[in-house]
């Protein structure tokens, strides 16, 4: 996946880099206003970065606490009662140092936060402060909304605002990279909103309203049911993590039982995965999909003898259905999800009484199969070949053409078998 | 017996522990009448709390929203009446959301009138706390002047989460000790410290949101809270779901083995609570016995790799099938390798055949070189074998298996282990509920393996293939598989095997 950055990218890192430096350089050279408030926001951060330690990769806000705070410095407008008066500058400074204070020990064991995770931040912190520091510091905001219940809401708009616009930021940078179609990104990226993000957005205001209210002392307090979100995605996302370990490893019984090629399972998944993002799937459905390109072999564990070589495309087509509908009967035991008994039960039909993903992991199983059965450069030409010659009954065209695309692109390293 | 349903049915004490908590909730809220109250606050918490508690009862949410929310996670807004209410204005907070929320068993109207009145007496117990320290004045409100004084208001919010804390777990200890009649100790024990933490970050949410309603912001402000709270126990209760799904896999994983190898039905279930017992008895530590238990569960998950043909064959083994079988460590090993949760179990899996002297496999490791966790397995194994009735032999007596083990021990299993069941069993005794496939459901509690004479040979032992089993066999060994001479050369486990193949391998 490792494609030349294209220009959305290289423009998303420019402009972060400039507002980083410009507002460096001027706090340096202005120095802090209010330095006990920075102080405070700043450390807060540093914690809440430094409790990314043990994310997975893919988690979607590793240091929730880290945003609130970034979030609720932006959006600060008075402290115990008393205006405060930094600027959008300063709030990009602090959150910049307290960012790179807490990345500090990732980076000493070769895990800190990536360049997209960095560069998002400073520009949705900036967006946040843009739209509320020179609005408030004019007085309009107080004008127009009092200091009341109406100002509270304004907050957490502005703040829904803000996840918005870093869910279109994300949903371009991915674009960017993979040439996935941007309308599932993007819904995904909204998708995930609903979770953690709300629960950022909704603590960043509580605390810009808290520190007005209460001042400092209101910041250790307030994170506190954060840190309990936090708690519960993580141990949500290690189970996740087992459960497809678990199931990535019952899709091996195949294998080592010489039922399949070596590798295959694992194969047909990240090719499943990727032309299902190019089907624009959403993730839960791609996650479906996926378990589904595991197990859609394991009927074959309840053959007396294997077949020749595991290739189940090139049998009779009563047998493929027989195979077919005894492995959706094994994966209804396991417990997974009944879509993915269905994906596996009706693999094998003819691809018009198909759902989609069943669709998907035909062609890719005979894509497989095939290209596995003659090796050498042309095997993945020839068999994308004969896939279009069976678009008539079996195939789908279009699954057939978004497999062709995620081949040319090369955009999925091979796994190696084993 | 009817399921009970009304105050008639439930044992005569928690009869009286629900008219007791009910009257005492009744005492608790009584001086609303006299004193000036709140109205306006006690209707919008009370009507908080019971949207709160609603949704899983909702019949247009109840099918389409997954919500299935544990009561206790909204007690942030029962806290935060404590907070900002006098004490018999907050009794009455909790009263609405109690008798609306949903509980799971029968009788459910006597559950929940209980529940009310249990919330009320420790709501209104915080509250009398929070008024006695002085947490009124710590909140601060509305105007500019009149901040909160914050580093103290945590004591009185601290103090009041302990009261509401306490009284809870005391009023659920004695509906414990009264209804399902366990001894007050065990009714009490940890329920205490289990609940003493989340209820401290119910006290921290319950004091923003006091915080907040007090403030300028007003009511609505405060509602924020509550959403990180929220989202928390959706999670949460995804995780659970997510949990048991993967239990449920690995459950099923099992199945299949023993569905293939068909007589062997409860073996891996049996075998992995075998092993959770000698590791208790050798001392290990929580974790690391949940570990060994998913060993001895799937101690034989590469079974699934051997044809059912070979597995299934009636009649006596070829050197070449046996070679085939036994390749099932390894096949296990490869199978569960990219599992990472499962830690040592993996080496367990691998090393399960291997015997103290040298002669096992795949490796034939010797003594300490062996994995602590696959000796234990292995013991666990064996005792399970012979105690459990196979089509082509009857079960032996725990009595007899735990003397042949002890002969073996030393040659092929670590004394150690086999020391550590021997304490277990008679600690604990054998209980099974499946022993393999009897026909006549023969599934006993207790120590079950059917009579027969101590010491009797187990009869012709070389049955059906199958026979992966110990059967004592005249060479004293006490053999997974039927002994023939000397095993012939092992094949290659065929591709994609990789793993670490130590030179000595012996045998090929």
């Amino acid at each position: 996946m490792a494609a030349r950055p294209t220009a959305p990218v290289v423009a998303a890192y420019a402009l972060a880099g400039l507002l980083t430096a410009w507002a460096l350089g001027a706090t340096l050279h202005d120095g802090l206003v209010e330095p006990g408030t920075a102080g405070a926001f700043g450390a807060l951060i540093a914690v809440g970065e430094l409790a990314r330690w043990g994310a997975r990769d893919g988690e979607r806000d590793p240091a929730p606490l880290a945003s609130a705070g970034a979030l609720a410095y932006a959006l600060l407008g008075q402290n115990a009662g008393h205006a405060t008066r930094h600027g959008v500058l300063q709030v990009i400074a602090v959150v910049v140092a307290a960012v790179l204070l807490g990345s500090v020990p990732h980076v000493a064991v070769g895990r800190g936060p990536s360049l997209d995770q960095a560069a998002r931040r400073v520009l949705t912190v900036a967006f946040a402060a843009v739209c509320f520091q020179p609005l408030y510091n004019s007085g309009h905001l107080d004008a127009w909304f009092g200091h009341g219940p109406y100002f509270a809401f304004v907050l957490l708009l502005l703040l829904v605002l803000t996840a918005l616009c870093d869910a279109v930021v994300c949903a371009l940078l991915m674009y960017a990279r993979t040439r996935y179609p941007f309308g599932p990104l993007l819904r995904d990226e909204l998708r995930g909103l609903i979770g953690i993000g709300s629960a950022v957005c909704a603590t960043g205001t509580v605390m810009a309203l808290a520190v007005a209210v209460a001042g400092l002392w209101a910041l250790p307090v307030f994170c506190v049911p954060l840190l309990l979100t936090q708690l519960a995605f993580r141990r949500y996302a290690a189970v996740r993590t087992t459960y497809r370990q678990t199931i990535t490893s019952l899709a091996r019984a195949t294998e080592v039982a010489g039922y399949t090629q070596p590798g295959h399972a694992r194969r047909v998944a990240g090719l499943s995965r990727a032309v299902g993002r190019e089907l624009g799937l959403s993730e839960s459905e791609l996650t479906v999909l996926e378990y589904a390109a595991l197990m859609h072999d394991i009927g074959q564990l309840s053959l007396l003898d294997p077949v020749p070589a595991g290739a189940t495309a090139t049998l009779p087509a009563d047998e493929q259905r027989r195979i077919a509908l005894l492995g959706g009967a094994v994966v209804r035991q396991t417990g997974v999800p009944a879509d993915v008994a269905v994906v596996v039960e009706r693999q094998a039909d003819p691809y018009r009484e198909q759902p989609l993903p069943a669709r998907i992991v035909r062609a890719v199983n005979a894509y497989d199969d095939l290209a596995e059965g003659s090796p050498g450069p042309g095997g993945s030409l020839s068999a994308l070949e004969q896939l279009r010659l069976g678009t008539g009954r079996d195939y789908h065209p279009q699954v057939v053409e978004s497999l062709a695309r995620v081949l040319a692109r090369g955009c999925l390293t091979r796994v190696p078998p084993g | 017996m009817a399921e009970p349903r009304g105050l008639r049915d439930i044992p005569a004490g928690a009869r009286i522990a629900v008219v007791g908590a009910v009257v005492g909730a009744g005492a608790c809220a009584l001086p609303v009448l006299r004193q000036g109250v709140p109205w306006a606050a006690v209707a919008l918490l009370a009507g908080l709390y019971a949207l709160c508690e609603w949704p899983p009862r909702c019949p247009v949410l109840a099918g389409r929203v997954n919500v299935p929310i544990a009561s206790g996670s909204f007690f942030p807004v029962l806290l935060a009446a404590a907070f900002l209410l006098p004490p018999a204005a907050a009794a009455l907070v909790a009263v609405p959301g109690a008798l609306i929320a949903s509980v799971e068993e029968e009788p459910r109207r006597v559950r929940r009138v209980w529940r009310a009145a249990q919330l009320a007496i420790a709501v209104s117990a915080a509250a009398g706390a929070h008024v006695l320290l002085g947490g009124r004045e710590a909140l601060g409100g509305r105007g500019a002047a009149a901040a909160p004084d914050f580093p103290y208001a945590l004591l009185p919010a601290g103090a009041a989460a302990l009261v509401f804390c306490l009284v809870l777990t005391a009023l659920d200890g004695l509906i414990l000790a009264t209804a399902e009649r366990r001894p007050p100790r065990t009714a009490w024990r940890g329920l205490l410290l289990r609940s003493l933490a989340p209820h401290c970050v119910h006290g921290f949410a319950g004091l923003m949101m006091a915080v907040l309603w007090r403030s300028r912001f007003g009511p609505l402000a405060a509602l924020f809270v509550l959403l990180p709270m929220y989202i928390s126990c959706w999670v949460f209760a995804q995780y659970h779901r997510e949990r048991a799904a993967h239990r449920a896999t690995i459950r099923a994983l099992v199945q299949a083995v023993d569905i293939k190898d068909k007589y062997t039905r409860g073996h891996s279930e049996r075998v992995g609570r075998a092993s959770e017992m000698i590791a208790r008895e050798l001392g290990m530590e929580e974790g690391r016995l949940e570990v060994i238990r998913f060993a001895g569960i799937l101690h034989d998950v590469g079974k699934l790799g051997v044809p059912t043909r070979v597995l299934r064959k009636d009649g006596p083994l070829t050197p070449e099938e046996r070679a085939v079988i036994e390749l099932h460590p390894e096949y296990g090993h490869e199978m569960v390798r990219g599992i990472g949760f499962l830690g040592e179990a993996r080496a367990a899996i691998l090393h399960h055949h291997e015997r103290l002297d040298g002669s096992g496999y795949p490796y034939g490791l010797a003594g300490g070189q062996i994995p602590e966790a696959a000796r234990v397995v292995a013991v666990a194994d064996a005792f399970d074998a012979m105690t459990s009735t196979r089509s082509y032999r009857r079960a032996r007596p725990v009595a007899a298996a735990v003397t042949e083990l002890e002969r073996c021990a030393g040659a092929q299993f670590d004394p150690r282990m086999v020391g550590g069941l021997v304490r277990a069993l008679s600690r604990y005794g054998w209980h099974v509920e499946v022993t393999a496939d009897e026909p006549q459901g023969f599934g006993a509690r207790g120590n079950v393996p059917p009579s027969r004479p101590v010491g009797t040979p187990a009869g012709p032992a070389r049955g059906p293939a199958e026979d992966l089993l110990p059967t004592p066999p005249a060479t004293g060994r006490i053999s997974p598989l039927p002994d023939v001479g000397e095993p012939g050369p092992r094949p290659h486990p065929g591709p994609g095997l990789p793993g670490p193949r130590p030179s000595n391998a012996q045998g090929a």
